[in-house]
């Protein structure tokens, strides 16, 4: 009995393997698993190679899976793309209607689109290949009947003849399995749940902390891997009052939310890399200025258009200082989906509380990947407000080095110029030397009310060595970790979800380490290098391929790193 | 601002034709304040860059909320106010290098979005805060800093340009007038929709218009501004057309689409016929329970 499968859907798109590997998902999660699913996709409508995975395991689940159990090969550029990745002992599913060479090794081979058809269902392939997995690994059928059943009982005349041809097609694909005398290791049984738990992908999961932290406005430009943000919020952030605009640019849509902010509204927009590159110049606007918003960057490949459809962790260094000038911009980037709930509402305290941008920096791999996570508590969620001006202060908006009550317009006696010329306290443009620095300054001091101690995970900080990863690297780092910890390696771990500012203890712990290991997506070591200006010694674990870490290269990567620097392994 | 510092380092040349213009929004702000009883601090103003933008810091008397953002983007910020705060009187103001050249790509959008804001051109035909480039509508042939062959592009034609597409109300004036200017605001603030107001204000240091647009019989130059003619009826789109394609620089009203219907008032309706469902952030994670 195992605790954990991984299998692999690749074919051309429009075959369906996305929907069979979510659909595997769901079976299982229903029934108690953990689930986690990953797919890549090329940038275009139909067509292209797709493949899509699910893992589910009867443990947390902390990456998409170094090697696969299961294979499923639609066609021959499928197979020979991802057969390097099987598992020894593992089994392909391939559809011989494609490619008549039957591979070598545990192999089963079918033509899946006959098998459909005859099904009555032509569409019902994806379920022929979810009955042969569940098949392979002693999953019981009923587990997928029944969600069946749930999932296409829509109240229309047809549903019946749907769920009967799916059905059929679980049995069919089951039936081949077994006719193959193949199998791999049974799935041990599901775990009890423990409280309410939820399936569900990081972009959703930002925008409903977002809307639960309070947002009242947003708008936002296709962009993929952000595009599902924005259809969200147009669909959901739809109560009296709140407004979703679809802008003409990415320029339009920080100009925007710059003025929807200074209009006193809480706002956000998201974006993905070019997206943000020409939101630099409106983000420098909205620091000089103090407008409190919110933009999210899903990171995908870069530069320029780069890999739309891919997932990195490079526009760090941009989000951190974007564009122009004197600036430092606060990040958050989450490092799960479950992260991404209270990270978006952080994300909105952070800007009413400094009157500013913030980044929330996520990736691809995060926003569109499915997992079950617990039920987030809404009962514990602390949403802040700008404090805003009565006229107490007239139009003295940018007096001292404190935050100033914030002049919402409409407010009589407050009345200012909010200004991305240097300015004096009441917004008039000056360009004195004093003023320059008085306001410079202010602005920096300002972050200082997002400095805190309360939000980081540690273990084992006696260590001398650390790994501190960033943003979605969390999940494999922390998978490479247990095993590493679990071979007898002295190693601490950290994370945090605010990268600036960082909360200081942390900054003072990393600071006493003798080495400190950042596995990151990108190839300069984007945050090791921001770390080290501060005084850690930090070296990055790199990786530019487009998709998240396995475990297994990051193992060997701290391994090397350590015993480079001190020329043998620290044993615990 | 009413109490200007006084190291303030801006100023516009003698004879600036923003001098007129920014006469001419204090006097449409103050007569809007007494008329609908509504506070000044209702209104925002949004400048661009360049010397017209300066007016947002060099209104006298009661001042409005300001915002002095980035080039090219004043229409764009604006939509962002009056899109989240339709209770608000949002004004954009800037020149033809903000409006026309870098930020031409926000008038399009708003116009089709119908934003009810009021937008004021201060249009010179020249880049005057950096000291004499061509801008859009500077006159093709002309010998500026930037084009000393004489410049190679033909003008932008503004006012076809917002017929184009689409701007629902569209007036057109000089600097030297403010009370007819004024007169011009108010009535753009007032329609329901997306305004601009296009107002010839001449550069007394690279590009001084005044004697063109006024004319002078003694020279034998005939006048360049105009009114436009009585019977011109603005509601009637290819009248517009065929009177911005004449020569010259019309004073007064080109078009006003009488079934103008600006966006917030769009989306109310649109909410109305399409009856919203709304649901609470508890009920969107419920919707994903396993």
């Amino acid at each position: 009995m195992g605790a954990d499968l991984v299998v692999r859907f690749a074919g051309e798109g429009g075959q369906g393997q996305v929907t069979a590997a979510e659909g595997l998902a769901q079976a299982a999660a229903r029934v108690g698993y953990h689930v986690q699913t990953f797919a890549t996709y090329p940038s275009q409508i139909e067509g292209g190679p797709v493949w899509a995975q699910a893992r589910i395991s009867t443990n947390e689940i902390l990456t998409q899976g170094d090697q696969l159990d299961i294979l499923v090969a639609l066609n021959r550029q499928a197979y020979e793309t991802h057969i390097s990745e099987l598992r020894d002992g593992g089994i392909v599913i391939y559809n011989s209607n494609d490619f008549d060479t039957a591979p070598p090794g545990n192999a089963i081979g079918f033509d899946v689109d006959q098998l459909a058809r005859d099904t009555g269902n032509p569409r019902a392939g994806n379920f022929i290949m979810i009955g042969s997995v569940a098949q392979l690994a002693s999953m019981p059928l009923q587990y997928f009947t029944e969600f069946v059943k749930e999932r296409f009982t829509r109240g229309r005349p047809n549903d019946q003849e749907i769920i009967d041809g799916n059905n059929k097609a679980i049995v069919v694909g089951a039936e081949k399995a077994t006719e193959s005398g193949y199998s791999v290791e049974a799935l041990d049984e599901p775990p009890a749940k423990t409280g309410k738990r939820i399936l569900a992908q990081g972009n959703n999961l930002l925008c409903m902390g977002a809307i639960a932290g309070g947002l009242e406005v947003f708008y936002g430009y296709p962009i993929s891997p952000a595009t599902t943000i924005l259809v969200f919020m147009e669909n959901n952030l739809n109560q009296e009052g709140q407004f979703v605009g679809q802008t003409s640019s990415e320029i339009e849509s920080i100009a925007a939310i710059i003025g929807a902010g200074y209009s006193g509204r809480k706002v956000m927009t998201s974006t993905a890399g070019p997206g943000l590159s020409l939101m630099h110049e409106g983000l420098g606007l909205a620091w000089i200025s103090e407008i409190p918003l919110v933009v999210i960057d899903v990171q995908r490949g870069g530069p320029a258009t780069g890999l739309p459809t891919k997932t990195e962790q490079s526009d760090l260094l941009s989000a951190l200082s974007p564009g122009h000038g004197d600036m430092r911009l606060p990040v958050i980037a989450p490092g799960s989906v479950a992260d991404c709930f209270p990270a978006a509402i952080h994300a909105l305290n952070w800007a009413e509380r400094y009157q500013g941008p913030v980044m929330l920096l996520t990736e691809m791999s995060i926003a569109e990947r499915n997992e079950d996570i617990a039920m987030p508590d809404l009962s514990a969620i602390q949403v802040e407000s700008r404090v805003k001006s009565t006229g107490e202060i007239g139009n003295r908006r940018y007096a001292g080095r404190e935050i100033s009550p914030f002049p919402v317009p409409g407010t009589v006696g407050a009345a200012y110029v909010a200004n991305g010329s240097e300015h004096d306290e009441q917004g008039d443009t000056t360009h004195m030397p004093q003023v320059h620095v008085d306001q410079t300054e202010r602005r920096f001091s300002k972050l200082k009310l997002l400095e805190t101690d309360s939000y980081y995970d540690s273990e084992n900080t006696s260590a001398s060595v650390a790994i501190l990863p960033w943003g979605g690297s969390k999940g494999p780092a922390r998978s490479a970790y247990n095993r590493l910890r679990v071979d007898g390696l002295d190693l601490a771990w950290y994370f945090t979800m605010f990268i600036h500012p960082m909360p200081p203890k942390l900054i003072e712990e990393l600071q006493a380490k003798d080495l400190v290991i950042v596995p990151e997506l990108n190839y300069l070591g984007q945050f090791s290098s921001v770390l080290r200006a501060m005084g850690i010694n930090a070296h990055s674990i790199t990786q530019y391929t487009g998709l998240p870490f396995k475990e297994g290269y990051l193992v060997e990567q701290v391994q090397e790193m350590i015993a480079a620097q001190s020329g043998k392994l620290v044993r615990a | 601002m009413s109490k200007r510092n006084p190291e303030y380092d801006f100023k516009w040349c003698p004879g600036c034709g923003d001098f007129g213009v920014v006469r001419a929004v204090e006097l449409a702000l103050a007569e809007r304040v007494n008329r609908l009883h509504e506070p000044i601090e209702n209104t925002a103003l949004i400048a661009g860059i360049g010397c017209s933008g300066n007016l947002v810091h060099l209104q006298e008397g009661p001042q409005p909320y300001g915002f002095h953002g980035i080039h090219g983007r004043a229409m764009a910020i604006a939509y962002g106010v009056k899109a989240s705060r339709p209770d608000l009187n949002v004004i954009a103001v800037g020149g033809d290098g903000d409006m026309l050249s870098i930020g031409a790509e926000h008038i399009g959008p708003q116009a089709k979005r119908n934003v009810d804001m009021t937008i004021v051109i201060m249009d010179n035909g020249i880049y005057g805060l950096t000291k004499g480039q061509a801008s859009p509508t500077t006159l093709g042939g002309v010998i500026t800093a930037t084009t000393p062959y004489g410049k190679l592009e033909d003008a932008l034609r503004p006012l076809e340009t917002y017929l184009a597409v689409g701007v629902s109300f569209i007036a057109s004036s000089v600097s030297s007038k403010p009370r007819e200017l004024a007169n011009l605001i108010t009535e753009a603030m007032d329609h329901p929709g997306f305004s601009i107001v296009h107002v010839q204000s001449p550069c007394t240091t690279y590009n001084d218009t005044y004697e063109a647009l006024k004319g002078n019989p003694a020279k034998g130059i005939d006048p360049m501004a105009h009114d436009v003619p009585t019977n011109h009826d603005p509601g009637d789109w290819n009248a517009a057309l065929a009177l911005v394609k004449q020569p010259g620089v019309p004073i007064g009203i080109i078009y006003k689409d009488p079934n103008s219907v600006p966006l917030h008032q769009r989306f109310t309706e649109a909410r109305e016929r399409v009856r919203v469902r709304t649901r609470s952030v508890e009920q969107m994670l419920s919707a994903l329970e396993i």
